[in-house]
């Protein structure tokens, strides 16, 4: 026993040594086993379950439709149908290569795409959102998807989506109101105005859809899904359901935007139709005009390039508040105010109207080549004399500093933005000799200023640019006394019953001070205009119902190109309501064109039964 | 009382008795560790691998519960035999070890890839299971042979050369883990024989060297020894989050599951990260995940309590067995148990590399269940001679 080495005693104090040791290493093995699960699991537990939640719930985003947009009556403008998108999946789409090519080319001849297409247009959409799904086409036919999802396993990563597009019953009427609604942008996004909007999101991008999109824009939903590490759903967890947007109901009236649209036709033109008090906008519209239904899934670059065209008149152009025009006689309302408060005359005052004015060597003569004779401000609206709004552009010119028209614009509206609620107004310009001159000095005009621009302004003509509804604006102003009001299209908001939710107040912008003599002697003028005899306007507005003053204007395009024809009309003088605004880039003198499209869109307003001017006038003005 | 009659018995009446007093003499608590650990197995494979194969619910458990039975009948039969004349069949079973090992090499290559395993005709059997216990066996046998030579360098660089042969060829496999454990088997068994300290010193240098050379060096100069997602598997726990790729991801899928069950778990429904597949291998290598999500704190306790009552029970046996041989043994099962216990928990807590290394008597696996039963009727049989042993020297002593 003692000789055999492996017999020995029980334990030796070694062994026992180094079983302690291994003992020891189990003891501190646990010990740090159990250290960390009590980290894990009792410290940290709420996070890890936190995480194995996120894990496992997908959450779906159920898009919530956009609010309608409805006319003054409450007639649907704009209102939503569901179409089928046609999405790709960044998780689920083969890799870059072959594979992803050859569903490209599927896609494509399912879609009736050109395959290069779909490859650029998902490869880009992946670039700026690499984990949002890809829309391939927008509004796929019915047999089409399900074409796809019966072979679902040839379409790897594939899925139609219900969304909801934008739908517009009236067509072409009203379409430059609108705007379109489109995928959220980066830099919106860091945009405050876009608070809760999630990448992926639509909103509103130009028009209506825009100015109001915070009320439009419904809240959408989420549908809560459960999903193995493959990514496919196990079941359905929580959903939260999406809110419709609010609607948007418009001071539009339907029937006197389609009367606007009617009467210029395929003229290249605009109209407005304002509130004279409130600046409530009843009629706003430019042709040619367009569909917006094409807008209302991704437009074909072929599409966009038509309604762009300038051969095509483009179309997408809102003539009347992005359009700036010389607006010819129409102006000689400023540049009254202005001769008026600035005392170069007074109502009374008469002036020589020989048929001509010449002014260092030049000479301006009055539309047509008549002559007027001596007459005060009344009759020189009445007959629009040119003369006498030239010696009143002399006289401003050579007085104080010489802007006197200029700022009377400038206080009227002219060369500012009105402020109406849609995006991308136009600022116009009042020219003033500093203007010129700079200009002159950058060598992009041909000579400084001269009195003579002031003595054309004084007309309406040369460099004046004016939008429409800037025009409106100033004629609104002294309508009322004095108040330049806001042009407005949105009234109130309200929820899908129609209980009104929130009203808007639009208050005038400022007041400017019109010594109520002056103003009244201008309204008389432009009364005389349209009702007396040799009133410019006097032939078109015989036999009509309605009470009017208004001012023809026709604006020199030169170089043998077509007058432009305006009109701007006041309804119910004694108590002003609307202004009315039309004109036709093409439609030679105000009363041949612009004051029967005006005649014609007052009728729709005041659901008037009328026939129209008896002949077509064509009283030079 | 059964020894009395024994001494005075017929010899078949003798044997009976003889073989029922040695059922006795087992271990109970050791009994209970093992047998209670595989029904924890059972029950945990049961709840997660439901829906793992499509239209057998049962199959993992199933076959799990066939292994443990076979496993347990094994130990059963084990403890009835005297280990120390295994001693004797030192060269067959180290012989053996190699020839399984190399044959899945052959096997492999047949297949054109790489394997662990021998295909059977009811399981795959995995030669670097059964090796872990066939070294035991035969280092042990080695180590007694020198033990009077346990001072020179030359024993220990021989013990550690006949262990290092199998853990090259099973690294090559590739099975980092069994590697790993066969290295873990020698030092215990070396250290508990009685191997000088200076000489663990000089294996720590070698081993910190080798690591070096690896890991750093070998890649350096373009020798690749481990695949390159071996390297991944062992440097990911370091941050998982760094690493996306699948051993991140593993990695932090098995924490999260682990974390979300709490104090109690989630309970087997309500465990996503195991139902829903975002914990990978979840009935193999991260079971222990599915217990830390399905029952919490409190189930991961009592599972890790039943390996300390394991490791209790080895660690006794070792002081208690009848020759060295029984010692060094028990050290080296005690060894593979501690280690591949230690690794593959740490491993789905965050603490250790992903090697790839089964819970002993948790993890599906008929070869890991078999030779751990194995393992541990080896330990009852050691635990058995000794109680013999006392008995006959009380006899001795009575008489």
């Amino acid at each position: 026993m003692y000789l055999d080495s492996d017999r020995r005693p029980p334990i030796t104090p070694q062994l026992a040594f180094r079983v302690a040791v291994i003992g020891g290493l189990a003891l501190i093995m646990f010990a740090i086993i159990f250290f960390r699960l009590w980290y894990l699991q009792i410290l940290s537990g709420d996070k890890y379950l936190a995480d194995a939640n996120n894990n496992r719930v997908r959450e779906i985003k159920v898009e919530a439709p956009r609010g309608e947009i409805l006319d003054r009556d409450g007639r649907v403008l704009v209102d939503n149908r569901v179409g089928l998108a046609v999405k790709v999946r960044p998780d689920e789409i083969p890799p870059p290569g072959p594979r992803r090519n050859a569903l490209y080319e599927r896609l494509a001849k399912t879609l009736r795409m050109k395959p290069d297409n779909v490859r650029k247009s998902v490869e880009s959409q992946f670039k700026a959102q690499p984990f949002v799904s890809a829309t391939v086409k927008q509004d796929v036919q019915f047999p089409a998807v399900s074409y796809l999802a019966e072979h679902a396993r040839d379409f790897p990563g594939v899925e139609p989506e219900a969304v909801f597009l934008r739908e517009y019953p009236h067509h072409e009427i009203g379409a430059h109101l609108f705007g379109t609604v489109g995928e959220v942008t980066k830099e919106q996004l860091n945009d405050a105005r876009y608070r809760g909007v999630a990448l992926g999101d639509r909103v509103g991008q130009s028009g209506v859809e825009y100015s109001y999109d915070r009320f439009l824009r419904g809240e959408n939903g989420k549908q809560r899904v459960q999903v193995n590490a493959l990514g496919v759903k196990t079941r359905d967890l929580r959903e939260t359901e999406s809110r419709q947007g609010r609607n948007l109901r418009l001071g539009i009236d339907l029937d006197v935007q389609e009367a606007g649209q009617a009467a210029l036709g395929t003229s290249r033109g605009a109209f407005v139709v304002m509130n004279a008090q409130t600046g409530e906008v009843v009629a706003l519209g430019s042709s040619p005009s367009f569909d917006p239904n094409i807008f209302a899934k991704v437009i074909r670059p072929r599409d966009y390039k038509r309604l762009s065209a300038e051969e095509n008149g483009k179309p997408l152009f809102d003539r009347a508040i992005q359009g700036g025009y010389p607006t010819g006689s129409t102006f000689k309302l400023i540049t009254s105010v202005a001769a008026l408060e600035g005392g170069l005359i007074t109502p009374d005052t008469p002036l020589f109207d020989g048929g001509s004015l010449t002014v260092g060597g030049v000479t301006f003569n009055n539309a047509g080549g008549v002559a007027h004779g001596s007459l005060a401000l009344r009759s020189a609206l009445t007959v629009s004399s040119d003369v006498f709004f030239y010696r009143l552009g002399l006289a401003a010119e050579n007085r104080g500093n010489g802007l006197l028209i200029q700022d009377w614009a400038h206080r009227l509206g002219l060369g500012r933005l009105t402020g109406i609620d849609l995006p991308a107004e136009g600022q116009g310009l009042v020219p003033s000799p500093a203007w010129r001159n700079a200009l002159y000095k950058k060598k992009l005009t041909d000579r400084p200023w001269s009195v003579g621009d002031n003595i054309n302004l004084a007309v309406g003509q040369g460099d004046l640019s004016v939008t429409p509804l800037q025009l409106a604006v100033a004629y609104a102003a002294v309508a009322n006394g004095g108040y330049v009001v806001r042009p407005h299209l949105g009234q109130r908001i309200e929820d899908a019953d129609g209980r009104v939710l929130q009203e808007f107040e639009t208050p005038s912008r400022r007041k400017v001070d019109i010594d109520p003599a002056y103003r009244q002697a201008i309204m008389d003028g432009l009364y005389g205009a349209a009702n007396l005899p040799g009133g410019t306007s006097t032939e078109v507005f015989s036999g009509f119902k309605i009470p009017v003053a208004g001012k023809t204007g026709t604006a020199e395009k030169g170089l043998g190109r077509a007058d432009q024809s305006w009109y701007a009309a006041i309804t119910y003088p004694d108590d002003p309501q609307y202004v009315v605004v039309a004109t036709d880039e093409a439609g030679g003198f105000g009363a041949e064109r612009a004051a029967p499209m005006v005649r014609q869109i007052i009728a729709a307003l005041y659901d008037a039964k009328d026939d129209g001017p008896s002949t077509v006038s064509r009283v030079p003005d | 009382m059964a020894a009395a009659q024994s001494a005075f018995g017929t010899a078949v009446k003798g044997f009976r008795e003889e073989s029922a007093a040695r059922i006795v003499r087992i271990d109970v608590l050791l009994l209970v560790a093992a047998i209670g650990l595989m029904a924890c197995s059972i029950y945990t494979l049961g709840t997660a691998t439901e829906d793992d194969i499509a239209g057998s619910p049962y199959y993992y458990v199933l076959r799990q519960s066939i292994y443990g039975g076979v496993g347990i009948a094994l130990m059963l039969f084990t403890a009835r035999f005297d280990y120390s004349r295994l001693r004797e069949l030192k060269l067959g079973l180290y012989g053996v070890t190699l020839a399984s090992i190399g044959l899945v090499f052959l096997l492999g290559a047949a297949a054109r890839g790489s394997r662990r395993w021998i295909e059977l005709p009811f399981f795959r059997f995995q030669p670097s299971e059964l090796g872990k216990l066939l070294l035991i066996l035969a280092l042990s046998a080695f180590v007694i042979d020198r033990i009077r030579r346990l001072h020179d360098r030359e024993t220990t660089s021989r013990v550690m050369l006949l262990a290092l042969i199998p853990a090259i060829m099973v690294v090559a496999q590739p099975d980092l883990g069994s590697g790993l454990v066969y290295l873990a088997i020698v030092i215990t068994i070396l250290f508990v024989a009685g191997t000088p300290w200076t000489h663990f010193a000089a294996l720590g240098g070698i081993a910190a060297a080798a690591v070096a050379v690896v890991l750093v060096a070998a890649p350096a100069v373009g020798v690749t020894v481990l695949k390159d997602y071996q390297v991944d598997r062992l440097t990911a726990f370091i941050n998982p989050s760094d690493n996306p790729q699948e051993e991140g991801y593993q990695l932090e899928q098995s924490i999260t599951a682990i974390g979300a069950g709490q104090k109690t778990g989630r309970g087997a429904e309500e465990a996503t990260q195991t139902r829903l597949d975002f914990l990978p291998e979840h009935h193999t290598d991260f079971v222990f995940a599915v217990v830390g999500e399905e029952f919490g704190f409190a189930g991961a306790a009592i599972v890790l309590s039943l390996f300390a009552l394991l490791i209790w029970r080895a660690l006794r046996i070792m002081t208690m067995s009848k020759n060295l041989y029984g010692s060094l043994l028990a050290g080296g099962i005690c060894a593979m148990l501690m280690f591949q216990v230690f690794v593959n928990v740490g491993m789905t807590i965050g603490i250790m590399p992903i090697t790839g290394v089964p819970l002993p008597l948790m993890s599906y696996g008929g070869s890991s269940v078999l030779v751990t039963f194995l393992a541990v009727g080896l330990l009852q049989s050691i635990h058995v001679q000794a109680r013999e042993t006392a008995a006959a020297k009380g006899r001795e002593m009575i008489i």
